[in-house]
C-alpha cells in the first residue's frame, strides 16, 4: 500500500536513480561504496535545503529566482556577524533573519505590484548580489569560528555529515507542514484553484507571504552551510543554484503550474542531480559532455513524471 | 413563516452599468425562492452581494430582522450564507475531502488528522445520500460528480441561507432528483433557499416563491403556484413570447448525404457508431452525461481518433487525423465547455471571431488586417444580434449567450458543411436560446448539415428532425422528433433495450 504510494507518486524519479546507480556503479568500481554515498549526500544538501522552500513557491504556482543571491546575502551577514564578535548562534540567528527578511520583501512586493514571483525575483536577485557586492567590495569574508566549521565539514560519529543530518531535519519539519498542516493545506488548495480558496476564507495574501519568507530562510540556511563548506562567505557564490533547485523539485514530481509539491520527492530529485554529477566525475567525463548529459537526463525525467501524472488523473476519470 | 432575509432597494453601479436598481428580496424560512431572469439581469450581482464579495452601493440587508452589511466573505459567512457556485469551485488537486473540509479540517496537535478527515467526510456524504469515496481527487471525477461535491462543500458550514446557481446545469435526470430531495431535506430543517436556475419545470417542482429581474429593476415575486411557464417568460423578457422554439419552415432533401459514418469505433469510448447526416437536416443525439455522445463527435472531429471504421463526406472517404483535418473537410464543431475549449477568454470579440480563419483576414501584404477584422466583427455581431459595446471587448465580460454566440460566429465563418453543436444552449437565458435556434435554423436551411447534442429533451423533440438515442457508447435507436416523445425517449435509456437500425 505504502509502496504503492511511493511508486506512484515517485515513480519518475526512483526510476531514474535507480537506473543512474546500477549504471555508475558498473562505470566506476569507486562508486557504490557507503562513503562515496555520503558525500553525494552532502554535496547535494546545500542545493536540497534550497529546494525544499523552491517546493513550496512552486506548489503556489510561483517561482523564486533570488534564492542563489539570499544564500550569498546570509553567507555574507553570517561573516561580518562573527567578525563583530557576535556570538555564534545569534550569528546564525541573524543570517537566517536575513533571507527571511529577503523573501518577505519578495511577497510584499509580489502583493504590492500585483506581479508574478518570477518577475518580483528577477529583479530582487540583481538587488540582493549586488548589496552583497557593495557592502565586501567584492571581497571574500573569512569565517573561523569553530562550530560552524565543524557544521560544514565534520560528521556525527567520523560517518554522518552534519550538513545531511541539518539536510534530513528539515525535509521532515517542511514535509509536516507541507502535508500535514492547516497552512500547507491551504496553500496547496490554493496552487491548484486561488479563487476557491479564496472563497472559503482562506488569507491568499497571507500565505503568498509565508511562502516566499520559507524560500529566504531555506535559502539562508543553504547560504550558512555554503559559508561553512568554503570557510568564507564569498560574494559571488551559489551562482545559478535557483535553477538547480527548480529542476530537483520538478524531478520531484512538483508541479511548475502549481498544485502538485512534495518535499520528499525534491529530496529525491537533488539525489538525482547529485549522483549524475558525481558519477560523472568519478568516469571523468569531461565537465562540458556532463552538462548535455544532465540536461538529457532532466528532460527524460520530466517526461516519465508527466508520464506517469497523466495515467493517475485518468484514472477512473471516465 | 418568518423572514430569514430581507433585502431593501438593492442599488450597485459599476462603472458604465447599472447592474442592480431597487431590488427586493424576501426570503421565507423553509422555503425556496427562485430567481429568475436573463443573463444579464443582475442575477449574479446580488448573489455577489450576499456572497460578500462586492457589497452593494445602496440599500439595506437584514437577516433575521437585523440589518447586517455584508463587506467581505467573512461576515456572508458568520450570517450563516453559503453560496454553491456554478463554475465549479473546487481545487481539482486536492480529495473530495480536502475540498469540502478545506480551511476547516479536523487537527490533531496542530497536524491534520487526515484519518477523520476522510470518515466524517464519508459520514457527511451518506447524510446527504451521496456515495462517494471522500479519498478520490476532484480531478478523476465527472462534472456531475464534481457539482455533487461542490453542493456538498456549500452545505458542510451548515448554513441558514443556501443560494445555488444553476446547480442542475450538469446533473442528469438522478441527480437531480438527489439534489431535490437535499433541498427538500433542508426545507424541512428550516433552511432557507434562493434558487437560480433557467430550468422552468424545474422550478416548478422545487421553488415556493419566484422573484423575476430584468435588465437589473426587480420585477415581481409571485407564488409558482399561481403562475405559468408563459407568465414567467413574459416577465422575463418583457414581452409576450409565444413560442421558445423558432418554427421551421423547410424540408431537407433526404437523398443529398453530407455526412456517413460506418461502423465507427474507439476502444472505451464508442463503439460501432453508423449515421448518415443530409444537407440541411438536424440530427439530434441524445443521451445522458456520459453516455459518449461527446466522445462520439470527438471521434469525428479527429481529437479522439477512432481505430476503425469509415468516414465519408459527400460520399468521398476521408481519413481525419486532426481537428485540422476536420475543419479542412468542413466540420465546424462548438463544443459543450465553451470557457475552456470553445474561447480564449482574456482576448476580444473580433480576435475570438476572427480565430479559426484567420487566412481571412491578411491584407495584400501578408499582415493581419485590422479593418478586416472589424468588419468580421461587425458583420457577426450584427447578424447574431451578439450583445456587446463593440468589437473589441473582451469575451470575459459578455453574457453566456453572448459568448455562445461569439463561439458560433466563429465556427460560421469556415463556411462549414457540417456543424456539430454539443450543448449550444447550456446555461444560456431564453431569450437568448431563441436566437440561437433561429440561426440554426437558417443554417440548416442554407443546406449545412447539423448534429445537435442536447440533455435537455425538449430541445432535441423541438429542434431536430431525426433523433439519435446514445448510451453505453452505442446507439441505441433512431427515432422521428415527430412521431416520438420524452417518455419514449427516457424508456429507451432506462431500460437499454436495444434496438436493429
Amino acid at each position: 500500500m505504502i509502496n504503492n504510494k511511493i511508486l506512484k507518486n515517485y515513480g519518475g524519479a526512483l526510476l531514474a536513480l535507480s537506473v543512474l546507480v546500477v549504471l555508475f556503479s558498473i562505470l566506476s568500481p569507486y562508486f557504490f561504496n557507503v562513503d562515496n554515498l555520503l558525500t553525494i549526500l552532502s554535496q547535494v544538501s546545500i542545493i536540497a535545503i534550497m529546494a525544499f522552500g523552491m517546493t513550496y513557491v512552486l506548489m503556489l504556482g510561483q517561482t523564486d529566482l533570488s534564492v542563489g543571491a539570499i544564500a550569498a546575502l546570509s553567507s555574507l551577514v553570517l561573516g561580518v556577524m562573527l567578525n563583530l564578535k557576535v556570538p555564534t548562534l545569534l550569528a546564525i540567528l541573524i543570517a537566517i533573519l536575513s533571507g527571511l527578511g529577503a523573501g518577505l520583501i519578495n511577497g510584499i512586493l509580489g502583493i504590492k505590484l500585483n506581479a508574478p514571483g518570477f518577475i518580483i525575483t528577477v529583479a530582487t536577485v540583481g538587488i540582493f548580489r549586488g548589496l552583497v557586492y557593495t557592502i565586501t567590495d567584492s571581497k571574500p569574508v573569512v569565517i573561523e569560528d569553530t562550530f560552524i566549521l565543524a557544521l560544514g565539514n565534520s560528521k556525527l560519529f567520523n560517518l554522518i555529515p552534519y550538513t545531511v543530518i541539518v539536510m534530513l531535519v528539515l525535509m521532515h519539519l517542511a514535509q509536516i507542514v507541507l502535508a500535514k498542516t492547516r497552512f500547507g493545506r491551504n496553500a496547496k488548495m490554493m496552487g491548484g484553484n486561488k479563487v476557491a480558496a479564496e472563497y472559503v476564507g482562506i488569507n491568499t495574501k497571507s500565505i503568498y507571504l509565508k511562502v516566499f519568507m520559507i524560500s529566504g530562510i531555506m535559502a539562508a540556511i543553504s547560504g550558512i552551510l555554503l559559508a561553512s563548506r568554503l570557510y568564507s562567505s564569498q560574494p559571488n557564490i551559489a551562482q545559478g543554484y535557483e535553477l538547480d533547485a527548480i529542476a530537483s523539485a520538478v524531478l520531484g514530481g512538483t508541479s511548475l503550474s502549481g498544485g502538485y509539491g512534495s518535499v520528499i520527492g525534491t529530496l529525491l530529485g537533488s539525489i538525482v542531480m547529485g549522483v549524475i554529477n558525481n558519477g560523472m566525475n568519478l568516469i571523468r567525463l569531461p565537465y562540458y559532455y556532463q552538462q548535455i548529459v544532465k540536461g538529457i537526463i532532466i528532460l527524460i525525467a520530466v517526461y516519465l513524471d508527466i508520464k506517469n501524472k497523466k495515467s493517475i488523473l485518468s484514472k477512473g476519470g471516465k | 413563516m418568518s423572514i430569514t432575509l430581507k433585502m431593501k432597494n438593492i442599488r450597485k453601479q459599476f462603472p458604465g452599468v447599472i447592474a442592480l436598481d431597487g431590488v427586493n428580496i424576501e426570503l421565507l424560512k423553509g422555503s425556496v425562492l427562485a430567481l429568475l431572469g436573463e443573463n444579464g439581469a443582475g442575477k449574479s450581482t446580488l448573489m455577489k452581494i450576499l456572497a460578500g464579495v462586492c457589497p452593494q452601493d445602496e440599500g439595506v440587508i437584514e437577516i433575521f430582522g437585523k440589518e447586517v452589511k455584508i463587506d467581505n466573505v467573512n461576515v456572508a459567512k458568520t450570517n450563516g450564507i453559503s453560496i454553491i457556485f456554478q463554475e465549479l469551485s473546487l481545487s481539482d488537486n486536492l480529495t473530495i475531502a480536502e475540498n469540502i473540509y478545506a480551511n476547516k479540517e479536523p487537527t490533531k496537535y496542530g497536524l491534520i488528522d487526515d484519518k477523520k478527515l476522510n470518515e466524517e467526510c464519508k459520514n457527511y456524504l451518506v447524510s446527504l445520500g451521496i456515495e462517494m469515496d471522500p479519498k478520490i481527487l476532484v480531478s478523476n471525477l465527472s462534472i456531475a460528480q464534481k457539482q455533487l461535491v461542490e453542493i456538498a462543500k456549500g452545505l458542510v458550514t451548515n448554513p441558514k441561507i443556501i443560494i445555488m446557481d444553476e446547480p442542475t446545469s450538469a446533473l442528469s435526470n438522478k441527480e437531480t432528483e438527489l439534489l431535490f430531495n437535499i433541498i427538500n431535506k433542508l426545507k424541512n430543517e428550516g433552511k432557507s433557499i434562493i434558487y437560480i436556475s433557467h430550468r422552468m419545470e424545474e422550478l416548478f417542482k422545487i421553488a415556493d416563491f419566484v422573484t423575476v429581474l430584468r435588465d437589473g429593476k426587480y420585477i415581481n415575486t409571485v407564488k409558482i403556484s399561481d403562475t405559468s411557464v408563459d407568465e414567467l417568460i413574459s416577465m422575463m423578457v418583457g414581452r409576450d413570447m409565444l413560442e421558445i422554439y423558432p418554427k421551421r419552415d423547410f424540408n431537407y432533401q433526404d437523398n443529398d448525404v453530407v455526412l456517413e459514418l460506418k461502423n465507427l469505433t474507439k476502444k472505451d469510448y464508442y463503439h460501432n457508431i453508423s449515421l448518415a447526416l443530409k444537407k440541411g437536416e438536424i440530427l439530434g443525439m441524445y443521451g445522458l452525461m456520459g453516455s459518449g455522445r461527446t466522445e462520439i463527435v470527438k471521434g469525428i472531429f479527429g481529437i479522439l481518433k477512432k481505430d476503425s471504421g469509415e468516414i465519408f463526406i459527400e460520399n468521398q472517404k476521408v481519413e481525419i487525423n486532426s481537428s485540422k483535418d476536420a475543419i479542412n473537410c468542413g466540420i465546424a464543431f462548438v463544443t459543450e465547455n465553451r470557457k475552456e475549449e470553445g474561447l480564449v477568454l482574456t482576448s476580444s470579440v473580433a480576435e475570438n471571431i476572427s480565430s479559426v480563419r484567420i487566412e481571412s483576414i491578411i491584407n495584400k501584404f501578408g499582415f493581419l488586417s485590422y479593418q478586416k477584422e472589424t468588419n468580421l466583427a461587425n458583420h457577426y455581431i450584427k447578424k447574431l444580434n451578439i450583445k456587446t459595446p463593440n468589437f473589441e471587448q473582451i469575451v470575459n465580460n459578455l453574457s453566456g449567450g453572448n459568448q455562445q454566440k461569439v463561439v458560433l460566429s466563429k465556427w460560421f465563418e469556415i463556411k462549414p458543411k457540417i456543424l456539430i453543436l454539443d450543448e449550444p444552449t447550456r446555461g444560456i437565458d431564453v431569450g437568448a436560446k431563441f436566437e440561437i435556434y433561429k440561426f440554426i435554423n437558417e443554417l440548416s436551411k442554407s443546406g449545412v448539415g447539423i448534429i445537435l447534442i442536447s440533455s435537455e429533451l425538449p430541445e432535441v423533440l423541438n429542434m431536430a428532425d431525426k433523433i439519435l438515442v446514445i448510451n453505453d457508447k452505442k446507439v441505441i435507436t433512431k427515432l422521428d422528433a415527430d412521431k416520438t416523445n420524452q417518455e419514449e425517449i427516457m424508456t429507451y435509456i432506462t431500460n437499454k433495450k436495444e434496438v436493429n437500425l
